[in-house]
């Protein structure tokens, strides 16, 4: 079977950090991601997981290696190029600057790459935002500042910002802190959705049950791969016992997975 | 939604700054007399047209590129505290202004007109000079916290400076303190030509990149995310604050606060985005300066009390209401 390739990544590292602080974070990794997948990150603090999504979506400088997007090099894309080809959902939310916007500006922000510098949004930028509030359940909010909304509202927002993008390719990190279990699964239906459009999503989550239900699991440990693959692979149960220290217990529950801290 | 009520205050603070301006044509120490008699004395008209009516306008503009360079420095630093002095423009034209009056050995207040003009040009290059030190030591304007930290360096050490010419040179130090203390008083025609120029030019580049402005609210690597050119954007921004500040500076002093309460006083009344809140903030500034300017004429008239005083009196007041309003 010949899969289209959404990311080729060969040889990446990455440091953070300049001069004599600089951290080697990634460390020679090679992978590739499916195109038209739901591909999910895992792995314990610090492995890197936070900083190889940033080095796809190309927002952090690289040392070494390849990172091609679409089967072309990311950093032979403009600025506009990439904004439109790969939409990025920071990790923790908006800080307070973003306060005083209300959420139809905020969503309305994801248009930027579609629109020429200095030019007003047009209709499909309106509808845009339309349909990617109503998707994430927030169109009723439109007249309000991001300051008044919740933890949980504001992420929905963010999400929506991310939408209205209307890249094929979705990377999310952290996208369900501030969560409740009903939006939880809002979110998984929403990245099914996605998945069924052929687009493709790259998540880094926390919550190793709901990592599982993606379709391809990468398992990271210390700047490296420890496991790529389908996420119902023995293997990929076996890599994430490997990398959290075999304190986790995976159970089948109603044909899922519920992996509980031991 | 948000639109309707940005026109409303944009609609209001042009009035109100309209009538301030006429406001301001008829305060002064020889008071409403000289409007009155304007036509038939050549002195009234003289002291109306030549001395009050620049002086008002030069009010106006000064706070309008205070307020302006505020809500540019506050979205660029994604920091609510942060003000049009915070890249060190003020400490660099105070260091000017003190060097070349130690240097010259004269008082601000000197009539001759190439001395004013001499000090206008200092604290300009002083200001400006100072940004651009600033930016040295930051190594560019990529790293937000090192600028900030860059700024408060360039801050203490031209102010140490600063403190060591006045102390060097003692006749200096009232004029030092009139200058600290921020005065309208020195605006002529070509000031307010100079300063309207300066502040058409920063309103242009800041409104251009205002969506920028926006999207840095969602932090930096969003704002990169989004395909936004950063680097030229905030060379121009940091352009923009230089400019602004420098040209009010340059003619004006260093007038407290009013680059850091236009912007709030704005918010407090809309929530918008860059692009209207840059006009809506220069015209706030404005307003404010040009409120404060009249009763700083007006008060104990034929006495002046120093601008900067009222300015910091006033807006403070109404900031710590605000705050007290907001967090209630």
């Amino acid at each position: 079977m010949n899969k289209v390739v959404a990311f080729d990544v060969g040889d990446l590292c990455v440091s953070l950090g300049a001069g004599r602080h600089a951290c080697p974070v990634l460390q020679h990794l090679n992978t590739t991601i499916a195109t038209g997948r739901w591909t999910c990150v895992v792995g314990p603090n610090g492995a890197g997981k936070s900083t190889f999504l940033r080095a796809l979506a190309g927002l952090v400088p690289t040392q070494q290696g390849r990172v091609n997007v679409n089967g072309k090099a990311l950093h032979d894309y403009s600025h506009r190029e990439r904004a439109k080809t790969l939409a990025w959902l920071a990790q923790g939310g908006a800080d307070q600057a973003a306060d005083d916007l209300s959420t139809y500006d905020i969503v309305m922000l994801g248009r930027l790459p579609h629109l020429p510098w200095l030019s007003p949004p047009g209709p499909a930028d309106h509808a845009a935002v339309q349909q990617a509030m109503e998707q994430t359940r927030v169109w009723e909010w439109r007249g309000r500042v991001l300051g008044s909304l919740s933890g949980g509202e504001r992420q929905r927002v963010l999400l929506a910002r991310l939408l209205a993008v209307q890249a094929g390719i979705v990377l999310m990190d952290e996208p369900l802190a501030n969560l409740d279990p009903p939006h939880q699964a809002d979110w998984i239906a929403l990245v099914r959705s996605l998945v069924a459009q052929g687009r493709t999503v790259v998540t880094v989550l926390h919550e190793i049950s709901l990592a599982l239900l993606a379709d391809e699991l990468l398992v990271m440990q210390a700047g490296q791969l420890k496991y790529s693959g389908p996420s119902h692979e023995p293997a990929a149960h076996q890599a994430l016992q490997t990398v959290f220290d075999h304190r986790l217990s995976i159970h089948q529950v109603n044909n899922r997975w519920l992996v509980l801290p031991t | 939604m948000s639109t309707r009520s940005s026109m409303l205050l944009g609609f209001l603070l042009l009035a109100l700054s309209v009538l301030l301006c006429a406001l301001g044509l008829g305060v002064g120490s020889t008071g409403l007399e000289s409007v009155l008699h304007m036509w038939a004395d050549p002195v009234a008209s003289q002291i109306v047209l030549d001395i009050r009516a620049p002086r008002t306008l030069g009010a106006w503009a000064a706070g309008a590129l205070l307020g302006l360079a505020g809500a540019v420095a506050q979205g660029l630093f994604r920091n609510p505290l942060a003000d049009p002095f915070l890249l060190g423009s003020a400490s660099g034209a105070s260091l000017a202004v003190a060097v070349s009056l130690a240097a010259l050995g004269v008082s601000p207040f000197a009539e001759a007109w190439l001395v004013r003009l001499g000090l206008t040009g200092a604290a300009f290059l002083g200001a400006v000079g100072a940004v651009l030190l600033t930016l040295t030591l930051a190594k560019g304007v990529q790293h937000t916290l090192r600028l900030l930290l860059a700024g408060v360096v360039v801050g203490m050490v031209l102010g140490a400076l600063t403190s060591l010419v006045t102390i060097a040179v003692p006749q200096t130090l009232q004029a030092m303190q009139a200058f600290i203390l921020g005065s309208t008083g020195f605006v002529g025609w070509q000031s307010l030509g100079i300063m309207l120029l300066s502040g058409a030019v920063c309103l242009g580049v800041a409104w251009a990149f205002s969506r920028t402005l926006d999207a840095l609210a969602l932090g930096e690597h969003t704002a990169q995310s989004l395909g936004l050119p950063l680097r030229p954007a905030r060379f121009a921004l940091i352009a923009v604050v230089a400019l602004a500040t420098g040209t009010a500076v340059a003619h004006t002093g260093l007038i407290a606060f009013v680059g850091l309460a236009a912007p709030h006083l704005v918010r407090g009344a809309v929530r918008t985005t860059y692009a209207q809140l840059v006009v809506l903030a220069s015209l706030m500034g404005g307003v404010l300066l040009l409120a404060a300017d009249i009763l700083a004429r007006g008060l104990i008239a034929p006495q002046e009390i120093p601008v900067g005083v009222l300015t910091a009196t006033l807006g403070g007041g109404y900031l710590l209401w605000l705050m007290h309003r907001r967090a209630g």
